[in-house]
């Protein structure tokens, strides 16, 4: 499949996650979202650039653990589990918030 | 993804549904793309002369195999199988039989192997092997789990995993692989587990859980990695660093060696127990992925090999680790080769080396999915049934409240997950979501006649899918519990004495005889 976006076309995998990571910017994310049936806030902001960060550092996405431990840091410990990490991004906070974010998809038995 | 409608909880979990022809030959999962294939040795796409390719690797599997050969030529069409596999039970489309699917692969033998289907084809059932065939061989082949019910209840034992794996080698020969179980066998070769997790990521994420530990229970507890001269070598799925509740169970783990004073590591090397080859029924991909185990354990020059919960590791561990990568002379031959970890803990328990406080699980009430790798293809312990036994007993022991599901539906007789095989993947949501109803009929039975809250596994696949599937049947996702994560929550440590630094050298005198 693949995204338009600005009149171009951004090719994605059968399952939508983006061929080529380097394209990501934040608008094409919001598309990908949208596609997702999910309206960005900013809590969803925070989970997609903390997602972003860690990947830089480590080509993987981090552990439901390490996530819900910095979402706990910077959006208080309310926030900081994963119920509220699967409201935020229903389909599993790792996989679906891993495509908006354009990093490729976490496999194995997770 | 398509639309589907969640099966309605019926009475039994083996009530046998009105057949629904054809109503999942739509259910293939992605294929694998070029680069996946051709990084196991795979054809990238459909080889021109694919029949003929087929038929000769169907040909060597059969002298290979005698087990394929005796099952082609065993069914005498009793139908004892019909009702036994949860895909059925959870779609009603007959290809989904037992017995049907492996006619799917039967056919194709009688057409080109046997007298009768060579010259009379309309008179036994024997077809040519068109292109209708394979797409149904690709469906169907992915519509099994290989868990191997329907093989307790043949008369003949015929077993429907070794057909659809076979079945899955042959199309992976002619440029047909699965993308999910495929690309997973390639990140093993690149990266040295399934998930893909670096060196540095995996180092980071246990220094990250070693923090947790610490502040939980005030007590220093180690996840140790690549230490050379520990003990034990644990091997556990690659979920176990990453997901919930498998999480959970390898902090469970680590408590485990710490109260017990085992020197023990993971390896980054084999950062992974898992082995997707016995799904696609590739032997040489097995050994090669095997092989980073033996290789981690004569590295770091451990005694013991210990296996973490995960099903189809533990049967390829227990059933052909000897065969892959043995012999194991390099090993203490006074434990077992391998080990489980529900072995380890079951023995300490025993022991009564281990501080345990069970009512740490009184706000729960648990019941056990015997995951199916575990419960058909392998044991723990020196007595039959032991595979049943020592997670059963480990629960006891850490929780007051436990309760079996019906008879008909545990041990030897235990419904798969739905997840199994291979199949644990998005694009074929809609057939965990069906092939999960009888295990969620069997719990909903005890949730509503005996409070159950809970249910404990000890497989990462199943923990996943239960984790997904759950919600769809209205329960929580995290119902779904680790059996070393009850082990977690119940062990009990004493405060550390002002001086540190000399816990965990090693003093290991619990015996596992």
């Amino acid at each position: 499949m693949a995204y338009e976006y600005n009149g171009t076309s951004v090719g994605a995998d059968e399952e939508g996650y983006l061929s080529d990571i380097t394209v990501w910017n934040p608008e094409l994310a919001a598309l990908i979202a949208q596609d997702e049936d999910i309206e960005m806030t900013s809590d969803h902001w925070e989970v997609v650039n903390f997602l972003r960060e860690y990947y830089e550092e480590y080509q993987i996405a981090p552990a439901i653990r390490v996530l819900t431990k910095a979402v706990k840091k910077t959006l208080g410990p309310d926030k900081g589990n994963s119920k509220y990490l699967y409201e935020l991004f229903p389909y599993g906070p790792a996989k679906q918030a891993c495509k908006i974010a354009g990093l490729p998809k976490p496999t194995g038995c997770v | 993804m398509a639309e589907f409608e969640t099966p309605k909880l019926g009475e039994a979990p083996d009530t046998i549904p009105c057949l629904s022809i054809g109503s999942m030959a739509h259910s293939k999962p992605y294929k694998a793309a070029a680069e996946h294939q051709e990084k196991l040795g795979f054809p990238g796409e459909l080889v021109e002369n694919w029949q003929e390719k087929a038929i000769d690797k169907f040909g060597e599997l059969l002298g290979k195999y005698r087990g394929l050969q005796v099952y082609m030529d065993a069914c005498v069409k009793c139908g004892a199988c019909t009702d036994k596999c949860h895909y059925f039970l959870g779609t009603g489309d007959p290809k989904n039989m037992p017995v049907a699917r492996q006619d799917l692969m039967r056919k194709v033998y009688r057409r080109y192997f046997t007298t009768a289907g060579k010259w009379l084809p309309w008179l036994v059932g024997a077809e040519d092997f068109t292109e209708d065939v394979l797409e149904d061989w690709y469906s169907y082949f992915h519509q099994c789990s290989q868990c191997r019910r329907c093989s307790v209840y043949c008369p003949y034992g015929i077993d429907t995993a070794e057909i659809s794996m076979a079945g899955r080698e042959i199309m992976d020969h002619i440029g047909v692989g699965q993308k999910y179980s495929n690309e997973i066998i390639g990140k093993v070769h690149d990266i040295g587990n399934n998930l893909g997790l670096p060196a540095n990521a995996l180092r980071a994420t246990l220094e990250d859980l070693e923090e947790d530990l610490e502040e939980e229970t005030g007590v220093e507890i180690r996840l140790p990695l690549d230490e050379k001269g520990a003990d034990v070598l644990l091997v556990t799925p690659s979920a176990d660093f990453f997901a919930e509740p498998h999480v959970d169970g390898l902090l469970g783990y680590a408590k485990v060696f710490h109260q017990a004073g085992t020197s023990w590591t993971l390896s980054t090397h084999a950062s992974e127990a898992a082995n997707f080859a016995i799904f696609t029924g590739s032997y040489d991909q097995m050994k090669q992925i095997a092989e980073r185990i033996r290789k981690a354990a004569e590295d770091l020059g451990v005694k013991r090999i210990v296996v973490g919960e995960c099903g189809h590791a533990w049967r390829v561990a227990y059933n052909f680790w000897n065969t892959l990568i043995g012999p194991f002379d390099f090993l203490d031959q006074n434990y077992p080769i391998p080990q489980h970890i529900c072995e380890f803990t079951h023995d300490l328990i025993i022991q009564d080396k281990l501080t345990l406080d069970p009512s740490k699980n009184d706000h729960m009430t648990l019941t056990f999915h015997d995951s199916c790798n575990v419960a058909r293809a392998s044991r723990m312990g020196e007595n039959p049934g032991g595979q049943f036994t020592y997670p059963r007993e480990i629960i006891k022991a850490v929780c007051n409240n436990f309760v079996d599901m019906a008879a008909e539906t545990i041990h030897e007789n235990t419904f798969c997950c739905g997840g199994g095989g291979g199949l644990l993947t998005d694009d074929l949501v809609e057939l965990r979501v069906k092939g999960a109803k009888p295990r969620m009929e069997a719990y909903r039975q005890v949730v509503e006649d005996h409070g159950v809250t809970n249910l404990a596994a000890i497989c990462a696949i199943c923990k996943t899918q239960f984790a997904k599937v759950m919600p769809y049947y209205g329960f929580e996702m995290d119902a779904i519990v680790s059996v070393h994560q009850l082990v977690s929550n119940a062990i009990v440590f004493e405060p550390e004495p002002e001086d540190d630094g000399d816990q965990g050298t090693g003093e290991d005198d619990h015996g596992g005889e």
